[in-house]
């Protein structure tokens, strides 16, 4: 049966394929291809009005990028950005599923759709309503930690804050994604393991660790490895509540990059930027799934 | 008694968490209601008192807004049309067409999912700068067109059509194309209605390539427009609410129409993926 029309089929693939694939090529590869090129050039403002006065400088921008203490202020914002907020996403993602799983849980289905909210609202929209949330003075969130006595906080304006200030709404924006993949991992897990968990005598803290987080480490570690590729990609939530701000406490590495880019138009520059981000992100990807490897053998 | 206090502790962790979640959309929906200045007051008010839309009528006056509304509309109507028409084309032909070089192109692509965007940023605006494309629609749109992880999903899906129902559409004569509008597309129609949902919505949110690619006030999206306005606009809290909401609420009455569609797809597509 293979056989039927193989040769009707290969044109036809081709057909099917191509629309997707030339512009695939064209605007994804090409570009990513000419940013290597890019990023070992001097092109700036100049050479925008007229490329031939670009001219080629080696590693130079790398050396100009590693050399630059702006870009390890970026660096280490965009770590902290990862390193905390990232399990912190996923832990109140898992916490989140757990609940809106339990069979004690009233009313599941709508906890699970108003958790998802958040999520399909837009980001630039919701960095605009926290920047007032966050107001030293007349901020909502500042006077439900004064009703129990603290504060007031100056959020975004104290540099040791910022960032943990951007890393709270960016939980509360995409929490509920991950709880959506999690409660479907946890949905696989049958009723029967935690049945005899329960005859064995196991409490709800040991049967989840011996039976929830074992079943549930293919979803975990999906769910680790996209919240850490999406921290590092933090861009809008700077820009629209602090402008990298203060002290440049919240400036994040693609932030850097679209400024020399498309601020400074050091296009060069930003290109290598770019690619020094990429390689940052390939290496901790290639590292979480070893770790978590390791882990589960 | 004993199993009361359980119930007691998760209901009141989801209400907790449900009370954290609702409230920051609450106030922005409350607060763009409120007369100018009144967001700001000691103790904070939750509601408006008395209710206005006068911000609202600013945003479509003053401020000119529908222009952005428009373009949002039609660039993320744009994406999602061509996406999904391309997506389900190219899905479909990696999962059951059988063609020399497939599964190579395919593991290419795979492979090009680990490239964050960013990367390609820059010589991109370079080369629709050449064309002519920046700030337009088009080139707002044309990354957006065919997205290697729809392609991913359709493929995914499409793998569970039976090769016996092509091969019998085959023997009847029908050609590739037709097959693909009279089995292959009713088969794939809910992938398609997710993928749709989705890249609707992640046109319509997103903000650094609009930013880049569009440079006058009358191109921008709804979140470039607000992003910009919010600078100027610093003290007119109300306002930016109802800025905010106008931005959000699109999306939001998409996703609650469409809601299952789109959560039972992310749940299908999400895990495999």
């Amino acid at each position: 049966m293979r056989t039927i029309g193989v040769r009707g089929q290969t044109l036809a693939g081709w057909m099917f394929v191509a629309p997707a694939l030339s512009l695939i090529g064209l605007f994804f590869f090409v570009p990513v291809t000419a940013g290597l090129v890019l990023s070992i050039t001097d092109f700036d403002i100049y050479a925008i009005a007229s490329p031939a006065t670009a001219r080629f400088v080696g590693l130079g921008n790398f050396a100009a990028v590693l050399n630059d203490p702006v870009f390890w202020i970026a660096l280490r914002n965009t770590m902290f950005f990862v390193l905390v907020g990232g399990p912190l996403t996923v832990a109140i993602s898992l916490a989140a599923a757990v609940l809106v799983n339990s069979k004690l849980a009233r009313a599941p289905a709508f906890f699970r759709s108003l958790y998802f909210v958040p999520v399909v609202t837009t980001l630039v929209a919701m960095a605009v309503v926290w920047r007032y949330l966050y107001h030293p003075r007349y901020g909502l969130l500042n006077h439900v930690i004064g009703l129990v006595g603290l504060g007031p906080i100056d959020w975004l304006g104290d540099p040791h804050l910022a960032m943990p200030a951007i890393v709270i709404l960016s939980v509360w924006k995409k929490f509920g994604y991950n709880m959506l993949i999690l409660l479907a991992g946890l949905r696989t897990i049958p009723d029967e393991l935690y049945e005899a968990a329960r005859l064995e005598g196991a409490g709800w803290w040991a049967s989840f660790r011996h039976v929830t987080l074992p079943n549930l480490a293919p979803t975990f570690l999906f769910v680790s490895v996209m919240t850490m590729i999406e921290q590092f990609q933090l861009f809008a939530e700077p820009y629209v509540m602090t402008q990298g701000g203060p002290l440049k406490s919240t400036t994040s590495i693609v932030l850097l990059m679209y400024e020399e880019g498309f601020r400074w138009w050091r296009m060069g520059h930003a290109a290598a930027i770019a690619f020094v981000l990429f390689a940052i992100m390939l290496v901790a990807t290639m590292v979480q799934l070893r770790l978590q490897k390791e882990q589960a053998t | 008694m004993r199993r009361r206090l359980p119930a007691i502790v998760v209901n009141t962790l989801l209400v907790i968490g449900a009370l954290a979640t609702a409230t920051p959309l609450l106030w922005m929906i409350s607060a763009s209601f409120m007369p100018a200045g009144q967001s700001n007051e000691l103790p904070p008010r939750l509601l408006p008192s008395p209710p206005t839309v006068e911000h609202y009528v600013t945003l479509f006056t003053r401020l000119d807004l529908a222009r952005n509304l428009a373009n949002s509309l039609m660039i993320a109507t744009g994406s999602t049309l061509i996406c999904v028409l391309l997506c389900s084309m190219a899905g479909y032909a990696f999962a059951r067409l059988e063609f020399k070089g497939r599964d190579r192109v395919f593991r290419a692509l795979v492979l090009g999912m680990l490239i964050p965007a960013q990367v390609g940023m820059l010589p991109l605006f370079l080369m629709l700068k050449a064309m002519g494309l920046v700030n337009t629609v088009l080139g707002v749109v044309i990354p957006m067109m065919a997205p290697i992880f729809g392609i991913f999903m359709v493929r995914q899906h499409a793998l569970a059509i039976p090769g016996a129902l092509l091969d019998a559409a085959r023997m009847d004569g029908a050609s590739e194309w037709r097959i693909f509008l009279k089995i292959v597309v009713p088969l794939l129609r809910p992938i398609m209605a997710t993928l749709a949902i989705f890249i609707f919505l992640s046109s319509w949110n997103d903000f650094l390539w609009p930013l880049i690619v569009l440079s006058d006030d009358a191109r921008y999206t709804l979140p470039v427009a607000l992003a910009n306005l919010s600078g100027e606009h610093v003290q007119d809290t109300e306002l930016m609410m109802a800025g905010a909401v106008l931005t959000v609420m699109p999306v939001l009455i998409v996703f609650l129409v469409l809601q299952r569609h789109y959560v039972r797809g992310l749940l299908q597509g999400g895990v495999k993926g």
